[in-house]
């Protein structure tokens, strides 16, 4: 299986009231080290043949992200369940 | 001859009763039309309703708008047909991109649920001419993604083309920039609303009767218009 993951960030610019409750919560958990926090979005697509990076991309600007708002990034992962993130 | 005015239903529509009694209080027609039917049966105008259409699911508005009756209103927008996004109906034209900016989380992270005051800044629209320039009207805000955005330079474009149809007044309910509460797009033809007018069409269950000018307006509009 070919799996291109889109991940989607709210822009810098643009509040994230959601975040920001998280980043508040934390120093209940006794972590007091954190400057911000932000909230953003996995999507997981498989593909029945090879990965289409340009038809995700399609996907992502169309549908999946507001540029308005929000930016993405695409990559290719390895759709094995025990898969490591590429990015890590 | 009476105004055929839409509303359409998505899955997850809320207002969409309260928009065609709205229209008919109004004195039109209400013609009811369907997410999943391209085929706007001749209407003069359309209103897309409050609620929550596709469950929310991705962003609001965001599937709503490859819907095939939405493919049929942008393309008879982009040609003059007057529609009025209310809640969730704003949000689905700013991601349908005819109208700027976006819809996101309230600021305060509270969904607000009040009756609140706007000023009627733009009274050129199919949807406000029967208002006076400034005039306040009383009209139910609720929403959980209202906080109107955009970049400073569509913002500055908004205010100095007289596209900032309403704002709020005696305080924002949901951190919307420059209290914003209502566009409209160049021609005039397209309007995005995030509080109610449908549910302050009469005295028994709205805080004012104020929301009847916007269904009042299209009347007028499509009276003036040109055949």
């Amino acid at each position: 299986m070919a799996r291109v993951v889109v991940d989607v960030m709210l822009k810098p610019e643009i509040l994230d009231p959601q975040g920001q409750a998280v980043a508040n919560a934390l120093p209940r958990l006794g972590v007091d080290d954190v400057a911000s926090v932000r909230i953003g979005r996995r999507i997981e697509i498989d593909f029945v043949g090879e990965p289409d990076l340009d038809r995700a991309r399609e996907i992502a600007d169309k549908l999946l992200a507001n540029p308005v708002i929000e930016d993405f990034s695409i990559r290719v992962v390895d759709a094995e369940p025990d898969a490591v993130d590429s990015r890590s | 001859m009476t105004a055929r005015v839409g509303v359409v239903t998505f899955p997850g529509s809320l207002d969409d009763g309260d928009a065609a009694r709205a229209v008919r209080l109004a004195g039109g027609e209400a013609v009811r039309l369907w997410h999943n039917d391209p085929d706007l049966r001749g209407v003069d105008a359309v209103v897309l309703p409050g609620g929550f259409s596709y469950g929310d699911y991705l962003r609001c508005g965001a599937i709503a708008r490859f819907a095939p009756a939405m493919e049929s209103i942008v393309a008879a927008a982009r040609d003059g047909l007057p529609v009025l996004g209310i809640c969730n109906g704003f949000q689905i034209l700013c991601e349908a991109h005819l109208l700027p900016g976006a819809l996101t989380r309230n600021q305060h992270l509270h969904f607000r649920n009040r009756d609140q005051l706007l000023r009627i800044e733009s009274v050129d629209t199919a949807f406000t001419n029967s208002f006076t320039s400034g005039q306040e009207v009383l009209i139910p805000v609720k929403n959980g993604e209202g906080c109107y955005v955009a970049d400073e330079r569509t913002l500055d474009e908004l205010e100095a083309t007289g596209r900032v149809v309403a704002r709020y007044v005696g305080g924002n309910p949901n951190g919307s920039q420059r209290d914003i509460a209502a566009i409209t797009n160049e021609a005039g033809n397209v309007v995005g609303i995030m509080p109610h007018p449908e549910h302050a069409v009469e005295a028994l269950t709205g805080p004012s009767l104020d929301g009847l000018g916007f269904f009042t307006s299209i009347l007028k509009h499509l009276a003036g218009a040109p055949a």
